[in-house]
């Protein structure tokens, strides 16, 4: 696993436990202001205002709250997290614990994915070694009434439980399945009490806009994404790894640094984000332009496209929850209809009847999972037509 | 609010919370700040209490909105996204069952995108679904089948599987699953776990996989199925149904050597003109009796005359039991327990085996009346019991279940051969072409056609305690029940409260009557309960028995009550698995006032002051209620089933 030599914003230098005792010296809603002023949005994918999630926990009704730190990674082609978890945990344990402070909650939870159970000793270890200095547990930083503590629980394995309805679900005891929203978890979450879920990454990156000013946050980026974000490139590229870049660069300038300049696509978001063709790669990462949670995949020239469909669509029939309609059976179909395009016999109009179904699924699945399913089929689609189709069909 | 508190809004601990309304609580009070929001509909503004959901709102407006998943008497689940609607200003449709109004919204509901959305979901949901309308019981009254039409499904969009992917189960006496026709829109899932509590059904894998099964896949006749119905009632497709015996029947009827006789409970006649298009609520009692004579049936009796020998028998059971306790100072069972719901005992079974000895062992209605055809009505009339078939048509399923337990064979032959629900029934007369709402009426057979109110109450929940008590109090106090129940209504155990709950101080004694003298060992009066308390529950669905039974666990006051009626059916049996569906509250609120309305028409609604039953005690079951004739024939035992099927 590499990293980027440059130190920006994530990877900067910082002393954690210093970067903690003072920020809590702060009021929260000063705590809350800083992040709000820094335009930090949620670097788990859907990337919501992360203040704004904060200020709702924090004035939601409730003797108990909790803050969970989603840690089930399971976007295809996304690692950065687990980088994280193994190397910065004690930051990330000081962000949970200015989240705690921040909503006024005691308790905090890591929901860790299954295939991360390795790391879960040494995590172990870093919250003893908080709880030894004070970082974590009672009185936290002398504060006579401030307290917060973190246990970890181990996921299961499933794609769904990332998000984060299904998540609360699942540390419940049921069947990992999404909510009905509204009510939001930050109104009624895990337990039916308010509850925060974050990213790894937004926790870590929480600390140092509290410790370094949201100014300073805002210098990398653009104005509507400010910062830096982690990415996650693997694929055909010459230097795979976790990059720190800046939000707002292009695709292009991201294939230069990671050595990947002869792409003929780029999957942008993992299974569920976008492929962007060679002509637009002038594009850039962004929350307004080109989101991602990370995920970055490079397909070189020699890819086949309706492969990479495949291969996603796959993975989405196995991790659908199977609860609602358009997702159950939307994944399954729009699979087939692309066994269907490799075997040269899915008609230019049943095609278009798949892309139909896709903007169904688009519009009312019940979560996540299923509304960005289609993406990939549908982009691919609209951009390797001639590739997919064109070439193979048979039946016109 | 207590995190306690909130924390019950999830139901049982096994419900899934996913499963759960919108936590999002509607506003009560019309007049606080905030509590209305202003919206607007397809072009009609309206307010609304805060948290309503877009569905019930769109309902105020006579806006039809489809829906599959949804039924009102569970827990939304928000699955089948057929009532997706749009909201201005957000990208995704929302389920209209399942988003709550908690801010100013325009909403449209059969924009072009909706619209293509519901017909898309729809077209997948057909992929999988496997079954011809002809051959199926839900034809023509299928929810599935109706949005087909309405969403004008010409063709199969996304092919059609043709070959069935599913054996048929057909292991329980009660329910079939055809899993072939299942769309896994949950409803039988949130039945079982959340209003019944039984917990048979679950979703099980994920994705296209998704299927609807029971633990290790197991037979249903072998797991810890109550055969209480309630699932197939809010079905809404033909995926379950109960196991039908009418070809039987049929044949039966059509064999010149058999004399076939039927049995009629109470809450099919309230119900069974729903089949025949009559507004729920309508009853045709007597308009029944005629189409089943002319469907073939020899003889047409009465239910409500076992029913009110059932209080008879067990209400002299309660009695032995307090003087024992009493009087003799021995150990006994208390509280006594009702058993003529058989989903009931067989959850008593289960769930709480160590209960047994509480349980009345008093059979129900429908299998007293078994024996008493094969026995006393046999002799009277002459017949061969072995020629005799008995059909019992039931508002319930479990009835299914409960005619084929092997225990229940007390006149030498199956008491019981068919439990028929009003559903079949309903089907059997449609076959004949009768016309029931407008058969001219007729009345049932002698002797066992007589019948009180008393019996026929049972079909509602705490009718079976209300007619206990107008016996019990009368002929524990000597005083006449209606001078202490205005109207002979005994109203605190009425009404679809999950439980009630009533306190009876007896103000007098009266003499022993000399038919319960024997079984009283002699007693002369009943002072030995004056003073007392008499301390009574009702609960029906099993949901709410098992919050009773948790607190007898528990020490709490129900176990302080020394009698309980317990239903295994939201509603009582007029809620049961058997009736026409669909149902609903104010369906099953209407069974109801018919019944009550029907009672007050009746002779007596005592079932003491039954002739018929005044008659048996002289003819047959001549060592009077619970005595030695009567125990062979009328009461039964118990079997410790326990929940651990593996
Ligand atoms: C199918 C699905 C999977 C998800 N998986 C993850 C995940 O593995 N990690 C994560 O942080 N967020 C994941 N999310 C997003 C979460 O639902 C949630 O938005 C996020 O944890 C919020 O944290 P943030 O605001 O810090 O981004 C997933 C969402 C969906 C719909
Ligand atoms: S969209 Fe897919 S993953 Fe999400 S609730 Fe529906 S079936 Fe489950
Ligand atoms: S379940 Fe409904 S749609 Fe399916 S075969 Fe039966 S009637 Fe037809
Ligand atoms: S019959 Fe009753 S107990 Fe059996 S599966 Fe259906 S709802 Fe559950
Ligand atoms: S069996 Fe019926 S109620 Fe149960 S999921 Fe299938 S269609 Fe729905
Ligand atoms: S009826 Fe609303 S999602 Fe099924």
């Amino acid at each position: 696993m590499s990293k980027t030599d440059k130190k920006l914003v994530i990877f900067s230098d910082i002393d954690v436990e210093k970067a903690l005792k003072s920020a809590l010296q702060k009021s929260r809603p000063d705590l809350i202001n800083e992040v709000r002023d820094s335009g930090l949005k949620g670097r788990g994918g859907a990337g919501f205002p992360t203040a704004v999630k904060w200020n709702l926990a924090a004035a939601a009704q409730g003797d108990r709250k909790f803050v969970i730190c989603n840690a089930d990674e399971g976007e295809p082609g996304t690692f950065k997290d687990r980088l994280l978890l193994t190397d910065y945990a004690d930051q990330l344990v000081a962000g949970m614990v200015l989240a705690g402070y921040a909503v006024g909650a005691k308790e905090g939870i890591i929901y860790l994915r299954a295939e991360y159970a390795y790391i879960r000793k040494d995590l172990e270890a870093t919250l003893e070694k908080m709880r030894g200095k004070k970082l974590l547990g009672k009185k936290i930083a002398g504060k006579d009434n401030f307290e917060f503590d973190v246990h970890i629980h181990m996921g299961s394995g499933a794609y769904i439980c990332g998000e984060e309805t299904a998540l609360i679900e699942s540390l419940e005891g049921h069947r990992g399945e999404p909510r009905n929203r509204p009510p939001f978890p930050v109104t009624v979450g895990y337990l039916g009490c308010p509850t925060s879920v974050n990213n790894v990454e937004t926790f870590i990156t929480v600390l140092h806009i509290v410790e370094k000013g949201a100014k300073w946050f805002k210098s990398y980026g653009t104005e509507k994404s400010t910062g830096t974000k982690l990415f996650s490139v693997s694929g055909d590229c010459d230097k795979p790894g976790v990059y720190e870049l800046p939000m707002g660069i292009s695709i292009k300038k991201l294939l230069e640094t990671v050595g990947g300049e002869d792409a003929k696509a780029v999957q942008v978001g993992g299974a569920s984000g976008t492929c962007v063709p060679r002509k637009d790669f002038d594009r850039v990462i962004a929350y307004e332009d080109v989101s991602t949670g990370g995920s970055i995949i490079v397909f070189g020239p020699f890819r086949d496209m309706l492969e990479v469909a495949v291969n996603f669509m796959e993975f989405f029939c196995d991790e659908s929850c199977g609860q609602c309609t358009p997702c159950r059976l939307g994944t399954e179909t729009l699979l087939e209809g692309l066994d269907m395009l490799d075997e040269g016999k899915c008609s230019l109009k049943y095609l278009r009847e798949l892309c139909s179904l896709g903007e169904t699924m688009q519009v009312s699945s019940k979560c996540g999972l299923g509304q960005s399913a289609p993406n990939a089929f549908l982009s691919i689609v609209e951009n390797f037509k001639s590739e997919i189709f064109d070439s193979r069909c048979t039946c016109r | 609010m207590s995190n306690n508190e909130k924390n019950t809004k999830f139901g049982s601990d096994r419900a899934p919370a996913s499963s759960v309304a919108s936590s999002v609580e509607v506003a009560k009070n019309e007049k606080d700040l905030g509590a209305m929001v202003a919206i607007n509909i397809d072009g009609n503004d309206l307010k609304v209490p805060f948290g309503t959901t877009i569905l019930d709102a769109a309902k105020k407006l006579n806006i039809k909105i489809p829906t599959l998943c949804h039924h009102e008497d569970l827990k939304v689940a928000g699955v089948c996204r057929v009532c997706v609607v749009e909201v201005e200003g957000q990208r995704t449709l929302q389920a209209a069952c399942a988003y709550p109004i908690t801010s100013p919204m325009s909403i449209k509901t059969y924009s072009q995108k909706v619209r293509k959305s519901r017909r898309h979901n729809l077209d997948l949901m057909l992929k999988h679904h496997v079954g011809e309308c002809y051959s199926c019981f839900r034809n023509n009254n299928c929810e599935l089948q109706t949005l087909a039409k309405e969403y004008g499904v010409d063709h199969y969009r996304f092919g059609h599987d043709t070959e069935p992917h599913h054996d048929i189960d057909r292991s329980s006496y009660s329910v079939v699953r055809d899993m072939n026709k299942c769309i896994q829109c949950r409803r039988c899932v949130r039945t079982c776990i959340d209003l019944q509590e039984v917990g048979v059904l679950e979703a099980v894998n994920r994705g296209p996989d998704l299927d609807i099964d029971t633990f290790a896949s197991m037979p249903l006749g072998e797991v810890v199925c109550i055969n209480c119905g309630q699932c197939i009632n809010r079905c809404p497709t033909g995926a379950l149904r109960a196991n039908d015996p009418s070809d039987e029947i049929w044949a039966a009827i059509e064999n010149p050597k058999k004399h076939v006789v039927i049995q009629t409970a109470p809450s099919p006649r309230a119900a069974i003109g729903e089949c025949f298009g009559l507004p729920a609520g309508t009853s045709v009692t007597r308009e029944l009796n005629t189409a089943m004579r002319r469907c073939g049936f020899d003889k047409v009796f009465d239910t409500n005359f076992t029913a009110d020998l059932t209080i008879m028998e067990e209400a002299t059971e309660l009695l032995i039991r307090l003087k024992k306790a009493l009087v003799d100072k021995e150990q006994v069972a208390f509280p006594q327990f009702t058993s003529c719901s058989p989903g009931w005992v067989k959850f008593l079974e289960h769930f709480y085996p160590e209960y047994t000895d509480c349980l009345s062992s008093c059979k129900s209605p429908q299998q007293m009346f078994g024996s008493i055809i094969k026995t006393w009505y046999a002799e009277k009339a002459g017949i061969d019991p072995k020629d005799i078939v008995t059909v019992a048509l039931m508002p319930c399923s479990a009835k299914k279940f409960e005619c084929n337990r092997p225990e229940m064979q007390d006149s030498g032959y199956k008491d019981v051969d068919y439990g028929l629900t009003s559903r079949e029934l309903a089907q059997m007369i449609q076959e004949t072409g009768l016309d029931l709402p407008n058969l001219p009426p007729s009345d049932f057979d002698d002797p066992i056609g007589e019948a009180t109110g008393a019996g026929l109450i049972f079909g509602a929940t705490g009718g079976v305690m209300e007619a206990a008590l107008r016996t019990a109090v009368e002929i524990v106090t000597g005083i006449k029940t209606e001078k202490i129940f205005e109207n002979l209504d005994i109203i605190p155990v009425r009404g679809f409260e999950g439980v009630k709950y009533m306190e009876i101080k007896v103000p007098a004694a009266g003499p022993v009557p000399p038919i319960l003298s024997k079984a009283l060992g002699g007693l002369k009066d009943f002072s030995f309960l004056k003073g007392a308390t008499l301390k009574v529950a009702v609960a029906h669905g099993t949901a709410n028995a098992k919050k009773v039974m948790e607190d007898i666990k528990a020490g709490g006051k129900f176990s302080e009550c020394h009698f309980i009626e317990f239903m295994a059916c939201p509603g009582g049996c007029l809620g049961g698995g058997g009736q026409p569906i669909p149902t609903s509250p104010e369906i099953r609120a209407a069974r109801t006032q018919a019944i009550y309305a029907e009672e007050k028409t009746l002779y007596s609604r005592k079932s003491h002051e039954n002739p018929a039953v005044d008659l048996i005690y002289k003819e047959f079951l001549k060592d009077g209620p619970c005595g030695h004739k009567s125990h062979k024939l009328l009461h039964t035992h118990y079997t410790k089933r326990g929940c651990k099927i593996v």
